[in-house]
């Protein structure tokens, strides 16, 4: 779809980015009705499930905000609640890197998709931190535990002082604050870079098995 | 109510973890299912024909 740049023309900066976001990410591009037909395929499933996990997480994150630990320790509803958390995080860590397996052997990379790549691989690493952060803040002997057994290992690499494990505060802010949103951002910038550049092709055959394939389409044809 | 209390004895986890031993790897039986288990979906993503497809 092409766009009038004159049309939406201007010195402004909003104008700026207004044609530079129609530029990038022309309307059909950014909400397509169809992909190609390499696209039918249940590995694609997973980034998808990876995305619906993370808006289960993030809600049954911020109900367990709103109630408190006495809460979600205390009652069964709670009980349901903290569960459904570590199970849509048991399943986003699993679907993403299922997502990320299937990625890694189609070289998901190639066709000027370094950045897609990139910013998937930093929210895969910084989701690992919001997890060992939750472990943290459940409020209980286990994240007590996990607790000391991380600051010894965070001390020997020496950033203990900067990310203290047993600060409590911190680490909840860590938590419900810092990591979420540069987890959520990473996965919008993802999924953009996704829609600029379209999902990647397979990978070409080998020459001899293209004209096996090639041979083969003609005996059905014929 | 007698369905459910057999249910939690079977998956009663006030126990010490099992874990497998192979050389410098020691890993528990849970994570270990988990990991076969994801395999066990990567590959069946791959073999499995996707719904419709063959229409298009």
């Amino acid at each position: 779809m092409s766009v009038d740049l004159e049309e939406h023309g201007g010195a402004s900066w909003t104008a700026w980015v207004r044609r530079r976001a129609l530029r990038s990410f022309p309307p059909d591009q950014l909400l397509p009705d169809s992909q190609p037909v390499y696209v039918a395929s249940w590995t694609y499933v997973f980034g998808v499930a990876t995305l619906s996990a993370f808006l289960v997480v993030l809600g049954s994150g911020g109900v367990l905000a709103l109630r408190g630990p006495a809460w979600w320790h205390g009652s069964s509803v709670g009980h349901f609640v903290n569960s459904m958390h570590l199970w849509s995080v048991e399943l986003f860590m699993g679907f993403m890197v299922i997502h990320l397996w299937g990625k890694f052997f189609m070289a998901a990379w190639r066709g000027r998709r370094a950045m897609t790549w990139i910013t998937g691989a930093v929210s895969f690493l910084a989701s690992v931190g919001a997890a060992f952060t939750g472990y943290l803040t459940q409020q209980n002997f286990a994240s007590q535990w996990i607790a000391t057994q991380a600051k010894d290992g965070l001390n020997s690499v020496g950033i203990g002082a900067y990310f203290n494990v047993l600060d409590f505060g911190q680490m909840l802010m860590w938590h419900i604050v810092l990591l979420p949103l540069a987890v959520g951002v990473l996965v919008v910038v993802h999924v953009l870079l996704v829609r600029r550049h379209g999902v990647v092709p397979p990978l070409p055959l080998p020459p001899s098995t293209a004209h096996a394939v090639e041979s083969q389409d003609r005996g059905n044809r014929d | 109510m007698q369905l459910s209390a057999s249910f939690i004895r079977a998956v009663n986890l006030n126990h010490r973890g099992h874990y497998v031993h192979w050389g410098v790897i020691q890993i528990s039986v849970a994570n270990l299912v988990v990991i076969l288990l994801m395999i066990a979906i990567f590959g069946a993503a791959i073999l499995l024909p996707f719904p419709g497809r063959r229409r298009k």
